[in-house]
């Protein structure tokens, strides 16, 4: 039985699409048979973060409007065995996705994977509801700063109240919540919230804190998931996030300040 | 931090101001996110009828459905009027 899952946030630019690529990836990587879907339409993106833009013939919408099958429109990763993505659509139909046809696409893809990872759009337009409707489990992408959490906190009514599985009475759907963009230094300053603080305030369990890095860009320069990149604080902070998503408990890493010695700490720097 | 920010003038903590804001703002929109959904056009149906009558802003009316037990729904209604309009 295939497990869904969607990477949401409210807020765009908190690394949604970063973290799903990295996610599956991950899970691939585990020996789990993975699909990552990109749900923006009209604003297709994954493809670039997994360095296969130029591989796109069909995506979702052709598959959902039947011009065009799965076995056509997926692209198998190249680095990573077991890894597929469903492109997005660049049309500025606004309604291409149907709830009918997404259910459609869903459940053929479920015959053959093990997880189905939903990137969904910023906002909470049709895009962003269609990507968590049918949703397993949610991971929350958050950023330590006002805004994106407060969003993060919108999108987990909208979890708990507009999901396949709350329409249906079934059981809610299992939220994680990801911050990202974790600058330490600037905790201690006392100029960002804490893991702790926004753990608090959004009350779900939490499943991984990826620092600021420079990784991340430089991935997304090269079209490569930042997790593959194992020397990088990022790339082991999903590399952590992935096993606790798939239930092993992994002590948290990078919440803190690396010591420094004794010059730098005068002199700073 | 190094001893020169130790020595720098004491900032105001912005982090902590942050993490109030965000707790008072979720946790009002929680609670309206959990009311039912003709609440907000209540309110402003509500606000209309007043404004017939006094000059009142639209954030001095807060109208709450609040659940005591499992047999009662209490309708709260609040409206705060500006002083000269008494």
């Amino acid at each position: 039985m295939a497990k869904i899952i969607v990477v949401t946030s409210g807020k765009g630019g908190v690394g949604k699409t970063t973290s799903s690529a990295a996610i599956g990836t991950g899970l691939a990587l585990a020996g789990h048979k993975t699909v990552i879907v990109d749900f923006d339409i009209g604003l297709r993106n994954l493809d670039l973060i997994m360095g296969c833009e130029r591989r796109v013939v069909y995506d979702f919408v052709n598959v959902i409007n039947g011009e065009a099958n799965l076995k056509q429109t997926l692209i198998k990763d190249k680095r990573t065995d077991n890894l597929f993505i469903l492109p997005a659509s660049q049309t500025r139909d606004k309604d291409a996705l149907t709830k009918e046809g997404v259910e459609k696409v869903l459940n053929e893809l479920a015959k053959e994977f093990d997880f189905i990872i939903c990137d969904s759009p910023a906002g909470i337009e049709s895009g962003a509801m269609m990507a968590l409707y049918f949703a397993d489990e949610a991971v929350v992408v958050t950023n330590p700063e006002v805004s994106s959490v407060r969003d993060s906190d919108r999108i987990l009514g909208m979890l708990s109240s507009k999901s396949r599985r709350a329409e249906q009475g079934l059981e809610g759907i299992k939220e994680h919540l990801l911050l990202t963009r974790y600058n330490p230094e600037r905790v201690e300053k006392g100029e960002m919230l804490s893991v702790e603080d926004v753990k608090e305030i959004l009350a779900i369990e939490l499943v991984g804190v990826i620092p600021e890095s420079q990784a991340v860009l430089n991935a997304s320069n090269s079209g490569q998931p930042v997790i593959l990149d194992k020397d990088s604080d990022a790339g082991q902070a999903y590399l952590d996030t992935i096993k606790r998503l798939l239930g092993e408990q992994v002590p948290f890493r990078f919440l803190n300040v690396e010591k420094k010695g004794f010059i730098k700490r005068i002199f700073g720097g | 931090m190094s001893l020169l920010d130790y020595f720098r003038s004491s900032k105001k903590n912005t982090a902590s101001t942050a993490k109030e804001r965000l707790q008072i703002i979720v946790a009002h929109e929680r609670k309206r996110r959990n009311g039912p959904d003709y609440l907000p056009q209540l309110e402003r149906d509500i606000l209309e009828v007043i404004r017939k009558y006094v000059d009142i802003p639209a954030d001095q009316i807060a109208v709450s459905l609040e659940q005591r037990g499992d047999q009662i729904s209490v309708l709260e209604l609040n409206v705060t009027f500006p002083d000269d309009k008494r």
